[in-house]
């Protein structure tokens, strides 16, 4: 099976709606919750998540984490999960200038290799896992 | 670069690409196509004839009305000159003769050509590298010149700096093209990438040799 060959597949449907407030996406953007465990196994991964490409987190089995941007430990102390939620969909809305990929957008990109077309980064369900995963990486107390 | 590589790059009887090297020049003296005459029956002997050229490409072709690369200009004295087929992208053919043109301008200064039909060219690409791209909206310039020196995952990113090529990649365990690697950092990015030779691809050589005027040629370069 050639690279492209799962392009002419039927394109995923596009990603739900979700609504903004404040610096975040309040509402889950599914009904089921999200699974700490399947979202720690989606950062750790370089072919989906493809965060310790830029981020280093506390995944110790993961060698070789980016440089790029800043440590992942914390993060559920520092964020409420509506804030990571529209940091992990689209942070462009927050900062417009950051490389950090918006893993739930199809809008507005340019020359998406026909193995990507009209796909996100992760699916709704798999933002949700992240999202919990990160909850749990507290900061630890002073 | 890691010492180890730097090294193996410096001593020509370490650096693997030093075979290409020495391939390309047998194919410089061998006489092929209709024409039975080889790249020597023209231009002489390599190290006059070719010093320099690698320094001041991509260039014009007036007669094709296109920018070329080195390996372009190969392939169009081969289909003119010799009358012989073109080589393919990447073959060993290529890669060896290409190498061995381009070691005759080792540790010459890159010179951007003032050809003004490049100008608009060069500019094209210029526009392409700051760009954002792909799936993972990133473009060239946000990570070679915003963020190289950090670490990519395992990988230093770079300057996307073209004075090596053609490389040795030791991830490849043989030798490349700058074109196979900016193919690379394109789908990296999850982007549609161009074929061999597309204009889009000699475009970006332009703007990233013009980028790095004044840097020495290093060719045959060994990378990670
Ligand atoms: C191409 C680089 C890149 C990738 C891939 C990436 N990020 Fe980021 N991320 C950044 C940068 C840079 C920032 C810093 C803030 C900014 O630029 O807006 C950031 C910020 C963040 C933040 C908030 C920063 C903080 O204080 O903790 C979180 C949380 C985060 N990223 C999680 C993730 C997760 C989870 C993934 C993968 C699903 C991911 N990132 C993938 C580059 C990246
Ligand atoms: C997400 C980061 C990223 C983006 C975006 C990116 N590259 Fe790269 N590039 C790299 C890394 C990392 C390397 C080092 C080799 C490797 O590990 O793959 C590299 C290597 C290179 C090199 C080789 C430099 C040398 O010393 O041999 C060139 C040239 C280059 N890139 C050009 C480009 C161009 C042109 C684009 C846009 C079409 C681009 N890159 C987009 C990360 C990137």
């Amino acid at each position: 099976m050639g690279p492209g060959s799962s392009a002419f597949a039927q394109a995923p449907p596009p990603p739900l709606p979700y609504v903004v407030a404040d610096d975040g996406i309040p509402e889950p953007l599914t009904g089921a919750p999200g699974d700490a465990v399947r979202g720690r196994a989606i950062v750790a991964n370089r072919q989906a998540g493809l965060c310790l490409l830029c981020h280093s987190g506390p995944i110790p089995e993961e060698r070789f984490q980016g440089t790029l941007a800043p440590d992942l430990g914390g993060a559920g102390s520092r964020w409420s999960a509506a804030q990571l939620r529209l940091r992990l969909v689209d942070g462009r809305q927050l900062n417009p200038t950051t490389i950090m990929p918006s893993y739930y957008r199809v809008q507005g990109l340019v020359r998406v290799g026909a193995a990507w077309q009209a796909r996100t980064l992760l699916t709704a369900q798999q933002i949700e896992d992240v999202v919990a995963y990160l909850l749990t990486l507290r900061a630890p107390r002073q | 670069m890691s010492p180890s590589t730097q090294a193996m790059q410096k001593d020509d009887s370490q650096n693997p690409a030093m075979l290409w090297v020495q391939d390309g020049e047998a194919l410089w003296n061998r006489a092929v196509g209709k024409s039975e005459k080889s790249c020597a029956g023209c231009h002489g002997a390599a190290p006059a004839a070719m010093r320099g050229v690698a320094a001041r490409y991509p260039a014009y072709d007036a007669a094709a009305q296109r920018p070329v690369n080195l390996a372009g200009r190969i392939n169009l004295c081969r289909t003119r000159h010799q009358q012989a087929e073109p080589l393919a992208a990447e073959s060993q053919e290529l890669l060896g003769i290409e190498a061995y043109v381009a070691f005759q301008s080792r540790g010459l200064p890159i010179v951007v050509a003032t050809d003004p039909a490049l100008a608009p060219l060069r500019e094209r690409g210029r526009k392409f590298y700051q760009q954002r791209i792909g799936q993972l909206d990133l473009a060239c310039a946000q990570c070679h010149d915003d963020n190289a020196g950090k670490r990519l995952g395992g990988s230093v990113i770079p300057q996307a700096h073209p004075t090596g090529y053609p490389i040795y990649r030791l991830e490849w365990q043989g030798m490349g093209s700058l074109q196979r690697r900016l193919r690379n950092c394109l789908t990296g990015v999850r982007a549609e990438s161009f074929p061999f030779g597309a204009q889009e691809l000699v475009e970006l050589e332009l703007y990233l040799f013009a980028r790095a005027a004044g840097m020495l040629i290093e060719t045959p370069a060994v990378r990670p």
